[in-house]
């Protein structure tokens, strides 16, 4: 550590080699009690079952040390739901602290962009007026494919339509809530006129849920968000400054459109990568940044913090939906309960402003 | 102390043509979605003093501020900056060559004063080398001369306006420009934090900076700049000493004001006296 000679407010830094950045100790020690919190609930999340596993056997197992009993429960059985839990959960909580960065407002998660909006929308078409037969005939990779497609275009659709000479928070917001109705009218009415089976297997997708993942799905869902946040953390440096507005960024010698631009588009595939593994978990996205944010006393929603608690919550709440309630439920069930009272309290403190 | 400071302001050669002017706008159009705020407009910014753009509202001071700091892409015409075209230069280089403090800009809410300000060294750091001892002692020194190193662990929304805008200017200084674009630096402050903040835009000033700004109060603009450019509809109607420039006559040619130009009790430049429809007790 340098910077010894300097004012104790000015923030110290830290020099590894040719590296160096600023010293934030608080930043740093939230963000590792929320590593190790999230790999416990991770643990946790595969010991509990039909055959119970402890803590110590589940960690064992993982690291190539547990016994042969162990091995195929954990790792074949139990493995891919806790890892889709992980991996969407990272990637919503990435995504969400993208989109309420860029549009510099906590209510702009993928969930009001429209992006999961768009992506239910495809995935019940493909499901209902399709007739099932050609989703029977893609088989499970037709579904994600769907929802990702989906996903990404109407992310699309609603970046253009915000865009007058530039984007500006507010209007993104307001055009995301307007063809995230859209979409949701399209999906009501598609399963109105679907077959009533079709309809059971498209509302189970619909809740959000990560139950009956195949090791290659999951596989899938976690090679995309790896890439993603890899593109995320190369561009971050440059996005730094943007969080004090468009003008400012720029007089700084940042050409923002285009940072904007590469940050919004990685958003909108990390929202559908998570929607095409684990359906429109609903909260999670708008949620995370924000309880990141209050739990590392940041101005701003920090990525890493926000990824990791997107994991907690999600893995979290599928623990609870699992063993606390009376009847197994859907994890999109839980995440509604708890997002549904944080939205109404984010707009209360909002008006209070 | 500001003799201290200027050390962190980068030399650059002085370039020829236009009396010495580093930044320069050449015949440069400028319009937003066809329609044209400024045509054909020349103006060159002298070097080492304080030129104000003013000018009734609408007529493209702002609009002239934002082509100068590459803000806005002209339509025809060039700015030049240092005997290069601004448009053909790296945004970073721009960056490290003139500052720019917006209207009225917003940090995050929680936000502390002194992350803001190192947010000024920005076109100095990379991917890899975020932070250094070098950024520290800058920011340190910014943030020393603009009055508001004792706050440096406050949030900046907590701040009262005139503080909160030393703060901004002290993000500019950070960036260690010795070119300095204020977009209308004393907005929503009342007269006296005005003051405060012009005063300080002159120590800028006396430590070797240029200094360029829009400011809205006539009387300000005249009292603190050496340089003015006097717009109107989207061309200069015209610029010099504010000594020369204000008179009663420009007054009503630019503005539509019916003013008395009198010698300023305190200072050593004209004051503008504005005479309204009524409480005026003899017509000048």
């Amino acid at each position: 550590m340098n910077g010894t000679d300097v004012n104790p407010s000015v923030a110290p830094g830290v020099r590894l080699g040719r590296v160096s950045f600023v010293w934030r100790p608080w930043l740093v020690l939230v963000t590792l009690l929320l590593a190790a919190a999230t790999f416990l609930v991770f643990c946790l999340s595969i010991g509990v079952g039909d055959f119970p596993i402890g803590l110590s056997r589940v960690i064992a197992t993982i690291l190539g040390r547990g016994e042969q009993v162990d091995e195929f429960v954990v790792m074949e059985l139990r493995m891919p739901r806790a890892l889709a839990g992980l991996v969407v959960g990272i990637a919503l909580g990435v995504s969400g602290a993208i989109t309420q960065s860029v549009a510099r407002n906590p209510l702009a998660s993928p969930d009001i962009l429209g992006i999961t909006g768009g992506a239910g929308a495809v995935a019940v078409f493909l499901v209902t007026v399709s007739g099932g037969t050609a989703a029977a005939v893609v088989g499970s990779v037709g579904l994600p494919a769907a929802a990702l497609a989906g996903g990404l275009g109407t992310g699309l659709l609603v970046y253009f339509l915000a865009w007058r000479r530039g984007i500006d928070g507010f209007r993104l917001i307001l055009i995301g809530i307007s063809v995230s109705a859209v979409m949701e009218a399209i999906t009501t009415w598609l399963l109105v006129r679907a077959d009533i089976r079709d309809v059971a297997r498209a509302q189970a997708w619909l809740v959000g849920s990560l139950a009956d993942r195949s090791s290659d799905e999951v596989e899938v869902a976690l090679r995309c968000t790896v890439v993603l946040v890899v593109v995320v953390a190369g561009v971050a440096f440059q996005f730094k400054p943007m969080h004090l507005g468009d003008d400012v960024a720029a007089g700084l010698g940042v050409r923002y459109t285009r940072v904007r631009a590469i940050l919004l588009l990685c958003a909108v595939l990390l929202a559908a990568v998570a929607v095409s593994a684990a359906g429109p978990v609903p909260f999670v996205a708008l949620v995370a940044p924000q309880v990141a944010m209050r739990l590392a006393r940041f101005p701003t929603p920090p990525m890493v913090a926000s990824g990791l608690v997107g994991a907690l919550l999600l893995i979290g709440s599928d623990l609870v939906a699992r063993t606390a309630l009376p009847v197994t439920v859907p994890v999109g069930v839980v995440t509604a309960a708890l997002g549904g009272p944080f939205l109404v309290l984010l707009l209360v403190r909002a008006n209070l402003r | 102390m500001a003799a201290q400071f200027t050390t962190e302001v980068e030399t650059v050669p002085e370039t020829g043509g236009e009396g010495g002017a580093r930044l320069a706008a050449r015949g440069v159009t400028v319009g937003y979605g066809g329609r044209k705020v400024i045509d054909g407009l020349d103006v060159a910014i002298p070097p080492g003093v304080i030129t104000t753009i003013i000018g009734p509202n609408g007529c493209g001071k702002s609009t002239l501020l934002r082509t100068l700091t590459r803000l806005l892409k002209p339509a025809g015409g060039s700015v030049v900056l240092d005997g290069e075209d601004i448009a053909g230069l790296r945004t970073r280089d721009v960056a490290k060559k003139l500052g720019l403090l917006p209207q009225a800009p917003v940090a995050p809410e929680g936000l502390t004063v002194a992350d803001l300000v190192a947010r000024g060294r920005h076109p100095h750091q990379s991917w890899l080398r975020q932070w250094s001892s070098d950024d520290a002692g800058v920011v340190e020194r910014a943030l020393t001369m603009t009055g508001v190193l004792e706050l440096a662990d406050r949030p900046v929304d907590s701040l009262s306006g005139g503080q909160r805008q030393r703060v901004w200017i002290s993000m500019a200084l950070a960036q260690g420009t010795d070119l300095l674009l204020l977009d209308e630096p004393t907005t929503y402050l009342d007269l006296a934090h005005a003051i405060d903040v012009l005063d300080l835009v002159d120590d800028l000033h006396e430590s070797g900076r240029t200094v360029v700004m829009v400011l809205h109060d006539l009387n300000l603009a005249t009292r603190y700049s050496d340089h003015l450019i006097v717009m109107r509809a989207g061309s200069v109607l015209a610029q010099g000493h504010p000594r020369d420039v204000i008179t009663a006559e420009l007054l009503h040619e630019a503005f539509g004001l019916r003013a008395a130009v009198i010698d300023d009790p305190v200072g050593d430049r004209p004051l503008i006296v504005p005479v309204g429809r009524t409480h005026v007790r003899l017509d000048p």
